[in-house]
């Protein structure tokens, strides 16, 4: 009896718990869901963006008085919500759309997320917003780059990354510069990996290409869990362009990396679109026979005793890496939404939507090379920027444009 | 007119081609003799290319080394795979082969992961030689390497089975345990030794691939469809099979790629593969 009389009791504690959210319990942790792919092929990036992400909770909820004026660094916790501490539940999105959506599902409905970010792969940041969308849920993307992403009319989307368009104006106005200088550059390939991220980018730097004024001479796409792309290499070697860009991600980029210094191939000018080229396993792995090679980039790690210096530390000490640019905006992002769940005030979806629609950052506020984070109606912010860097020796220095350079640009592509 | 690139391509592809047969091996010798299909196979070869990565990370050793190193350690996990878990697992239904090797194929991908972190790692590229060029193709010593150990663990595999003592009762075992059994063979031992000799098999060829390949936790996904469709193409079982079987896929694979477009590739091979199944389901050197 007694025992019946103490189990009914539990249960309504539990229930008062339940129906009165927020009195004690929610108001101490602001619960926030992050997919990325913490297994499958991408797991290096994903494990990568989750320490990004764990280093950004650090900075929000202790005090980091050295960060200056760095969103939420200063103080504990989420100031207008009493000091809240931000507290995130990662999902693996296992590389696949399917299991993305599934997470998404599962963090809304089952953990209560007042707020969701990843994806990481664009192809799962599509499905994994569309349930966010559904249920009312705003979705941030620090990293997420297909263009379409911010063209579906959603109405909880927020990107804070440069997109294809951004990314594909600074490849061309480069190139072009390079031609001003009187350097031969007609053709340009273009080599894919072909889900939505690769086939995005290369449609949109195909276009700006052909509007620019090169010849866009052949474009390779290709499935990025590949085990061999000797042909590829060899058929850019017969058509032998002026300049390659590569859409990749990590293990297919070190693959064309090796594939070409075993075939002996070297374009005269070689960009490699951040992701598999910013991925820190491969300057790790590749960086010795991938000298000269130009990705973009809007993260700089600055002067010693700088926010950004600061930060890179903190991050070095988690994963004995620096911060490379990929994960650098997957905590921009991050930092950029837990701004706005903290000038909200409340963990009210609407609230945070709101406040999302009125974030306007300026350059100081932010860790990344940014003019600021301000968002247009679709959600894409419209102050986001790179610049062009490119592997010296172990690391990437800033090579163009000319003012944010901090090392001379070294061409033609060197390779080993 | 054939040009320099096209036999660039060929070559390229039966060289890739053999490291398909190199690694299907083992994977035959298991599901054709045992007849247990082994999801672990892909991470089998994993373990194997962190081993040689290890080797020479720890104490600077090449594949001269982590070849005889690899595959004892491979054998060691074969064996102990067979005791601790397929033996139990051969009583079930076929759906717990599936599950349980499946399972094991987890524990080994999740292991390494937790130990050795998601990050790609790789081999220095000189480890195993440069690049030759030969009447203006170019051959990779790595691969070259990789590709007559293919032959030669082929021949030693077929020769293992066709003309020892060992051999014959492994395949007495195959085709009938318990009349083996009645001959005096025990099928126990005969098994391990087939799980041993199948993994050591392809711990060869994971020392060898770490020479020129990525190596990251989840590489063996990547390479066990191959494998699976070499094994099914060239015959459950056979040894030779497998050999063709990986050449013909390396070859078609590249050909396609460099004609038609490397996402086709795919496409072409598995048309290829279903063609080839509808005229002889027991594959191309399988007993029917």
């Amino acid at each position: 009896m007694l025992h019946r009389r103490a189990q009914l009791a539990g249960w309504l504690t539990a229930a008062a718990f339940a129906v009165l959210p927020g009195v004690a319990t929610a108001q101490s942790t602001v619960k926030i869901g992050a997919i990325y792919p913490l297994s499958g092929n991408a797991a290096s990036a994903g494990t990568s963006a989750k320490a990004a992400i764990e280093v950004a909770v650090d900075i929000i909820n202790e005090d980091r008085p050295e960060l200056g004026e760095l969103t939420l660094a200063k103080g504990l916790g989420l100031p207008n919500l009493k000091g809240a501490k931000v507290e995130v539940i990662f999902a693996d999105n296992q590389g696949t759309p399917a299991a993305g959506q599934n997470q998404a599902l599962r963090l809304i409905t089952e953990d209560k997320v007042v707020a969701l970010q990843g994806a990481y792969q664009s192809g799962i940041t599509v499905t994994a917003s569309a349930i966010a969308e559904r249920y009312g849920i705003p979705f941030m993307t620090g990293e997420s780059v297909a263009a379409n992403l911010t063209e579906r009319g959603f109405k909880w989307f927020f990107r804070t990354t440069p997109v294809a368009s951004d990314i594909a104006k600074i490849y061309v106005d480069f190139l072009n510069d390079r031609k001003a200088k009187g350097e031969k550059i007609e053709k340009v390939a273009i080599v894919n990996e072909n889900t939505e991220y690769g086939t995005s980018i290369a449609k949109v730097v195909g276009e700006a290409a052909k509007t620019g004024g090169f010849n866009v001479s052949v474009v390779i796409p290709y499935s990025a869990n590949t085990t061999d792309v000797q042909s590829q290499v060899l058929q850019l070697k017969d058509n032998n362009p002026d300049a390659v860009v590569f859409i990749s991600y990590t293990s297919d980029a070190i693959l064309f990396t090796k594939t070409m210094q075993a075939l002996g191939y070297k374009p005269r000018i070689l960009i490699g679109d951040n992701s598999g080229f910013s991925d820190a396993s491969y300057i790790r792995t590749v960086g010795n026979i991938a000298q000269g090679a130009i990705n973009r980039s809007a993260w700089d790690v600055g002067k010693p005793g700088s926010p950004t210096f600061l930060i890179n530390e903190m991050y070095k000490k988690k994963t004995g890496n620096d911060l490379d640019d990929t994960s650098g905006r997957v905590m921009q992002g991050f930092l950029t939404l837990v701004d706005a769940i903290n000038r909200a005030g409340s963990t009210e979806p609407a609230k945070i939507q709101a406040a999302l629609r009125a974030t306007d950052l300026k350059p100081n506020q932010i860790m990344m090379g940014y003019k600021g984070v301000k968002f247009d109606d679709k959600g894409q912010n419209i102050l986001a920027s790179a610049l062009l860097i490119q592997i010296q020796g172990d690391k990437y220095v800033s090579v163009w444009p000319k003012e944010s350079a901090t090392s001379e640009l070294q061409l033609p592509y060197k390779g080993w | 007119m054939i040009s320099a690139t096209l036999v660039q391509v060929i070559v390229g592809g039966l060289l890739l081609g053999a490291v398909y047969a190199l690694f299907s091996s083992g994977l035959t010798l298991i599901w054709g003799m045992m007849n247990v299909v082994n999801f672990a196979h892909g991470d089998f070869v994993m373990v194997a290319m962190y081993t040689a990565f290890m080797l020479w990370s720890l104490l600077g050793l090449g594949p001269e080394a982590s070849v005889p190193v690899a595959a004892l350690v491979l054998a060691t996990i074969g064996i102990l795979s067979y005791f601790l878990l397929v033996r139990h697992i051969m009583r079930g239904p076929m759906i717990a082969q599936i599950l349980g090797t499946f399972g094991l194929a987890l524990l080994l991908r999740y292991t390494v992961f937790g130990v050795a972190g998601a990050n790609f790692l790789s081999l220095p590229d000189h480890l195993l030689g440069g690049v030759y060029e030969v009447f203006g193709i170019r051959l990779q010593a790595s691969r070259l390497v990789a590709g007559v150990v293919a032959l030669l663990v082929t021949a030693g595999l077929h020769l293992l089975l066709t003309r020892t003592t060992l051999g014959s009762r492994m395949l007495a075992v195959s085709e009938d345990a318990t009349a083996a059994q009645l001959m005096g063979i025990r099928p126990d031992r005969m098994q391990a030794a087939a799980w041993g000799i199948a993994a050591g098999a392809t711990g060869i060829a994971g020392a060898l691939i770490a020479t020129f390949f990525y190596i990251s936790p989840t590489v063996g996904e990547t390479l066990a469809i191959i494998a699976f469709v070499t094994v099914a193409l060239g015959g459950f079982g056979s040894v030779p099979g497998a050999l063709v079987a990986g050449l013909l896929i390396g070859l078609i694979e590249s050909l396609s790629a460099y004609w038609i477009g490397a996402v086709w590739k795919d496409v072409v091979v598995y048309v290829l593969f279903v063609a080839v199944l509808w005229f002889r389901p027991q594959g191309l050197m399988g007993k029917s």
